[in-house]
């Protein structure tokens, strides 16, 4: 066995003084975000001419289109088009794995009920919303399957094969135990409700050229299925990408359709169209967080530690693949979050629905994993009677026990002592004293607490996805340009790569301008997606800014003497020897002397590879760890739940910006306690989505944040792997922090009947709180 | 007198429109007309708060500026008023503080929500007063974000809305109440022709002629329901009547035994009558849609639109209150839940318009709960909505009105849990159970979005078990986790 090292001696190699990064810079939009001067696609001026498309959908969710009557529709006022999939010149489909179930407009089949059959193309949105409900659909309706037990009961082939990772001989294991422990949990999807909606502004060009405004996680997919349904090469498209308002994984595929509409729509009738999607159309016609079953079957010793677990996972995915792929196997990798499974078998199932097909967010399936773990932790205290804290510390992963159940050796594992450090300052065993002193004496009103870890594997599984590009100009006044292929959505990733560029030219960081997004500049890019675009991103522009910096450097030692590796460059300027010369002047004395000011780099990400067939390998570069502690009291007679306090403690590495990082702590915290507690997806029995507008699908408030919501960045863990400036990846793995809130709700229903695991499913409502209290108590 | 345009208040400017749809928001107004693209569009339902504006407004010889949701606040809504929006904040090429503290605390990651925060914190700073943290959660509350998880807009209001605004809109407070004076004309608003039009009467008599010549007009008051008919249903609404300018509709009246609450009266003017009344009347009152709805929506309203749920309803019906309509000149009274006919429809007849609310208020031995369920706290709809007033002797429950929302198509009182209860000791181990069975004789709910019908039953017991505990001398710090009285 290897030792880990010690994380705070890998900490203190990887500290070099930074003078731009690792500063909490504010966001670069931030001035414009707060005066409104920060366009979105919809706030571009619109083109002369320019049409506005809305598409139309039938009323059935599933079942054989009889017949399509659109006469009211094209007679409407301000119609200029109506497009059908007979329209399409190319290839009418847009799915993301190139599965051919994606048609940009259904193809004679209803897949689910929202699915686009027609777009009415018109002069104005309103015109084009109006006409777009007269639309006549006959269907010939089939009952559709809606829920994973309907799918479970179908008998219908899934969207993908089964999978699973297998390691001793679990069942037997489980035979062998002297007390079998199980259970099934219910986890529900979730809706992104990015605050800007789905939309794209496509304008022709000459000769079949066609830029695409499109608000996107992944502008080179768009380009390419762009490019496919008009039956154009790809060198024709151009996708361009400011930023979005918000994406969270909803546009890394979904954005593609809405493109293609527009595009479709500017192809037909040769002026520039945009297609913006209404906020209910947006909740229906696009695809959500996977919802989870995940049924489990485990042994442990007398001291809570696992030796044998069965879990089986069943993902609802729609009615496509899209990228069920690796958010199903994601949820695989994240089954063990933190803990050693030394017999193991974890199988899922990706199931076939009539409802709109399930997409990235947030953890990509990651989340629904760890869940389904963290029930089996609380699952074994409340078996054992021991404290839930003492389980989880019992079956983290340590010396000797460090291999997944997909063959990863865990290495520089920071949990325990960034645990040790949380169950300190959070005063747990404390809490728990006081918590448990409260319920003796508290009929109606139940307090639980609960201190859960994550652990969250950074790469793409999808191995060739972790590459990036990255573009950068020096101009002759020493201004930069930088451009790369990571999309801003408001995580900060621009300002963190320009943060990166500064350092490496030692200018300041109003001197670097991050320009859109564009497949024109740096093309082929991976989505901007798995928490890894800074770590992709950053490489390239910090390989592009060197190689840049390295030419001025020999022309500087050229002209001044001495080494090239000696020059400096630091405050704006350029030293070499006794000579300091500001970095715009010698941008310029280089140009004069033909030296190139502008480089793209490129970054593969080193070590990973992965062996799906034999699910073995290393998918991860590394993984990024947190952990939190959260306290609530709950209303048994109603179900109600308050949130008292939260402490987070999360790893970084050497964060990059430390204010975008907290801000990404705290906002993943917040929408994944919306998802556990309160954010409900309720589809009705014909298939319909019946909360498709933020009057029925409740996403938090600032009331529903803990008054008492304490964050800390992990001091010390540095990042042993060379990622940017030692930083980690933080886009995702805190929204697996609030498993927390759902733990500490289950020990304070877990305090009305001791030894009874609550039947509680998430997310937490106050329905499902009431309804785990009649179980335990009726 | 019968004023032909439309009239407001924009970048120091009048602006006067006369070529408007009846139903024109003012949303697409700022941004298809005007250009003003800062403010966003996120859900056109008024419950993101993306698009929110600020509108100025003189009250009671001050002027206010109130955050409304543009998106839904018909534009003919803003005659009289100044229109700020998010462009206009900064002074010269300097932030407004409330947009300095949002940057310096990093409160803006997609920016998308940011300008419609931006707005809501700018009339908490024009408020003047040091804002707490709750405060502040409840004046954002109508505004969603994403990315951040609220702490840093949340500092951003603590550190910029700290005591009497010092802007340029304080500076020139004088001269825009002058300027909107001049605006303040009294006369009858007419906008459009006889067969598509805006009317704003500016008197109740104007108002009963009006409604006697288009009985098949649209009534508006807050458009907070009305708005979502137009850019939701795509409802064509030809005749549009808006209240807001009626003289002395909006009224509030706090006699000895009663407050009369007039039918324009918002529920932001209302809060402080109704909380005097019982201080689960301030925690209904504050999770009632958000700072923007409250500022537009109506009490007469919310009334007159017949919600099966019904924010103010049960509790107003368990009160006791009573409704005043005029027709004409005929003025007619009757107790608010008889108001309700059946889902959907109402005793109200074409024409007839809500005048007044008149609300008792509790004798000495009375004792008043209400309770409202829903997935989130703020800014949701209840799935259920409990309210009960008892008359207490002793240990003896005299009286009692009790009545809920989401129960049935309409808000509607509990007879058989009431008889249930009447006479009965609060000590008497088995009414919890005698009011669960009586419950089932009152109500067989619906399963919606909201909850299914199994729990909304069940929950309606535990908040009449929840009324006795507390009733019975149980703190409220020991039977609920939010709204401690």
């Amino acid at each position: 066995m290897r030792p880990l090292p010690d994380p705070v001696d890998t900490a203190a190699a990887v500290t070099p003084p930074l003078k731009v990064a690792r500063r909490p810079a504010a966001h670069d939009s931030a001035e414009k975000h707060v005066a409104g001067a920060a366009f979105y696609i919809d706030d571009v001026r619109e083109p002369a001419g320019t049409l506005h498309v809305v598409p139309g959908y039938a009323k059935a969710a599933r079942g054989t289109i009889v017949s399509v009557d659109l006469a009211a529709v094209r007679a409407a006022p301000g119609v200029v088009a109506v497009l059908t999939k007979d329209d399409v010149p190319g290839l009418n489909d847009v799915s993301p794995a190139h599965s051919h179930d994606e048609p940009v407009l259904a193809d004679g089949i209803i897949r689910f009920h929202g699915q686009p059959v027609f777009a009415v193309v018109a002069e104005t949105r309103e015109a084009a919303r109006r006409a777009a409900r007269l639309g006549l659909i006959e269907v010939a309706e089939e009952t559709p399957v809606v829920t994973i037990d309907e799918a479970l009961a179908s008998g219908r082939d899934d969207v993908l094969p089964p999978y699973q990772f297998v390691r001793g001989d679990v069942e037997a294991d489980l035979a062998a135990a002297p007390e079998l422990l199980a259970g099934s949990i219910r986890i529900g999807g979730q809706e992104h409700f990015y605050l800007e909606g789905q939309v794209a502004l496509a304008t022709p060009g000459e000769g079949g050229e066609i830029t695409v405004l499109t608000s996107t996680q992944h502008p080179t997919e768009v380009q390419h299925l762009v490019a496919q349904v008009l039956g154009q090469p790809a060198a024709y498209v151009v996708a361009e990408v400011r930023r979005m308002g918000g994406g969270f994984g909803g546009k890394e595929s979904q954005a593609t359709q809405w493109a293609a509409l527009a595009a479709l729509a500017a192809h037909v009738t040769g002026r520039p169209a945009k297609l913006r999607l209404d906020r209910d159309d947006d909740m229906m016609m696009t695809g959500k967080r996977h919802d989870f079953r995940i049924d489990w079957r485990a042994a442990v010793e007398p001291d809570g530690r696992l030796t044998a677990i069965a879990m089986d996972q069943y993902a609802r995915c729609g009615h496509s693949r899209d990228l069920s792929l690796g958010i199903c196997d994601r949820a695989m990798f994240h089954a063990d979050n933190a803990y050693f499974l030394p017999v193991v078998r974890i199988a899922s199932r990706r199931l076939r629905t009539d409802t709109v097909s399930n997409t990235a967010f947030r953890g990509f399936g990651g989340p629904q994993g760890v869940v389904g773990i963290e029930r089996v932790m609380d699952a074994i205290a409340i078996a054992t009677g021991r404290d839930p804290l003492d389980v989880r510390l019992a079956n983290l992963y340590g010396a000797g026990r460090d291999v997944t159940p997909y063959g990863q050796t865990v290495e520089h594992n920071i949990l325990p002592k960034l645990i040790a450090e949380l169950e300190a300052t959070s005063d747990y065993r404390a809490r728990v004293a006081a918590i448990d002193a409260f319920n003796a004496e508290s009929p109606i009103l139940k307090k639980g607490i609960a201190l859960t870890p994550v652990k969250f594997g950074i790469s793409f599984t999808l191995i060739h996805l972790n590459q990036a590009g990255a573009l950068v100009h020096v101009y002759l006044d020493g201004s930069i340009h930088l451009n790369h292929g990571g999309t801003e959505m408001g995580q900060g990733l621009f300002v963190k790569v320009a943060q990166v560029v500064a350092e490496v030219f030692g200018v300041a960081l109003d001197q670097v301008r991050v320009t859109a997004t564009t497949t024109a500049k740096v093309p082929n890019t991976a989505p901007t997606a798995a928490s890894s675009g800074t770590d992709l991103n950053g490489m390239a522009a910090k390989i592009a800014a060197e190689t840049i910096r390295g030419r001025l450097a020999a022309f500087v030692a050229e002209t001044w003497g001495g080494d090239p590796e000696a020059v400096r460059f630091e405050d704006g300027h350029v030293v070499a020897g006794n000579e300091r010369v500001r970095f715009g002047e010698v941008a310029r004395l280089a140009n004069l002397a033909r030296v190139s000011l502008s480089s793209s780099g490129f970054y593969a990400t080193p070590k990973i590879h992965w062996d799906r067939a034999n699910a073995t390998g290393r998918p991860f570069l590394y993984f990024a760890y947190g952990a939190a502690c959260s306290e609530v009291t709950i209303d048994t007679l109603t179900g109600e739940m308050r949130v008292d306090r939260v402490d987070v403690l999360h790893d970084c590495g050497a964060s990059l910006n430390p204010a975008i990082d907290i801000g990404q702590i705290e906002g993943g915290f917040v929408q994944g306690m919306g998802w556990l507690t309160a954010e409900e997806l309720v589809f009705d029995s014909q298939g319909r989505l019946r909360t498709h507008a933020p009057s029925t699908y409740k996403i938090p408030t600032a009331t529903d944040v803990p008054v008492d919501f304490r964050v800390a960045l992990y001091e010390g863990g540095g990042n042993p792997e060379d990622t940017i400036f030692k930083s980690k990846a933080v886009g995702e793995p805190p929204l697996m922090l609030p498993v927390s809130v759902f733990s500490a709700i289950t020990r304070a229903l877990a305090s009305l009947k001791p030894g009874v695991v609550p039947p509680l499913d998430a997310p937490a409502t106050p329905e499902a709180i009431r309804r785990a209290v009649l179980a335990l108590t009726g | 007198m019968v004023r032909k345009h439309l009239h407001f208040f924009r970048k120091g400017r009048i602006v006067h429109l006369s070529d408007v749809g009846p139903t024109r928001t003012l949303l697409d107004h700022l941004r298809l007309a005007e250009g003003s693209i800062g403010t966003k569009e996120g859900c056109n339902e008024g419950d993101c708060g993306a698009c929110t504006v600020a509108l100025g407004r003189v009250r009671d010889g001050r002027l206010v500026y109130e955050p409304v949701n543009a998106c839904i606040q018909l534009l003919g809504m803003v005659d009289g008023a100044e229109v700020v929006t998010v462009e206009d904040l900064a002074d010269g090429g300097a932030l407004h503080p409330v947009q300095r503290a949002m940057v310096d605390l990093h409160g803006s990651q997609c920016g998308f929500c940011t300008p419609g925060f931006v707005m809501s914190l700018f009339t908490l700073y024009q408020a003047g007063r040091a804002a707490d943290r709750d405060t502040v959660c409840d004046w954002i509350a109508g505004n969603l974000c994403r990315c951040t998880g609220y702490r840093p807009i949340v500092d951003a209001a603590l550190a910029s809305c700290a005591g009497a605004p010092a802007d340029a809109f304080a500076l020139r407070a004088a001269d825009t109440a002058a300027r909107l004076a001049t605006l303040s004309d009294g006369a009858d608003l007419f906008v459009g022709d006889e067969a598509r039009f805006f009317a704003a009467p500016a008197s109740l008599d104007a108002l009963c002629r009006l409604l006697a010549e288009h009985p098949d007009a649209t009534i508006v008051a807050g458009a907070t329901d009305v708005g979502l008919w137009v850019t939701k249903q795509l409802r064509d609404l030809p005749k549009i009547v808006w209240l807001g300018r009626v003289a002395g509709l909006d009224a509030i009246e706090e006699a000895a035994a009663f407050i009369r609450i007039g039918a324009t009266a918002t529920y932001d003017a209302a809060a402080s009558a109704v909380a005097g009344i019982d201080p689960d009347l301030a925690t209904l009152w504050r999770r009632i849609g958000s700072k923007q709805v409250r500022v537009s929506g109506t009490v007469g309203g919310n009334i007159a639109n017949g919600s099966p749920i019904g924010d103010t309803p049960p509790a107003l019906i368990a009160l006791g209150a009573t409704l005043e309509l005029r027709k004409g000149q005929t003025i007619r009274r009757v107790p608010l839940e008889d108001f309700f006919l059946a889902y959907g429809r109402q005793d109200r007849a074409p024409g007839e318009v809500v005048v007044a609310v008149d609300v008792p208020r509790l004798g000495p031995a009375d004792v008043f709960r209400c309770y409202k369920i829903s997935k989130r706290f703020d800014q949701d709809i209840s799935a259920v909505m409990a309210a009960i007033r008892m008359t207490v002797d002793g240990d003896r429950i005299a009286g009692v009105r009790l009545a809920f929302g989401g129960m049935a198509g309409v808000p509607k009182r509990a007879a058989a849990v009431e008889a249930v209860l009447t006479g009965a000791s609060l000590g008497d181990p088995a009414l919890t159970r005698a009011v669960r069975a009586a419950l089932g004789q009152d109500f067989q709910p619906l399963d919606d979005m909201r909850a299914s019908a199994a729990y909304r039953l069940d929950v309606a017991g535990s908040l009449v078990e929840k009324a006795l505990i507390e009733v019975a001398g149980t703190p409220t710090s020991a039977t609920r986790v939010f709204g401690l009285r």
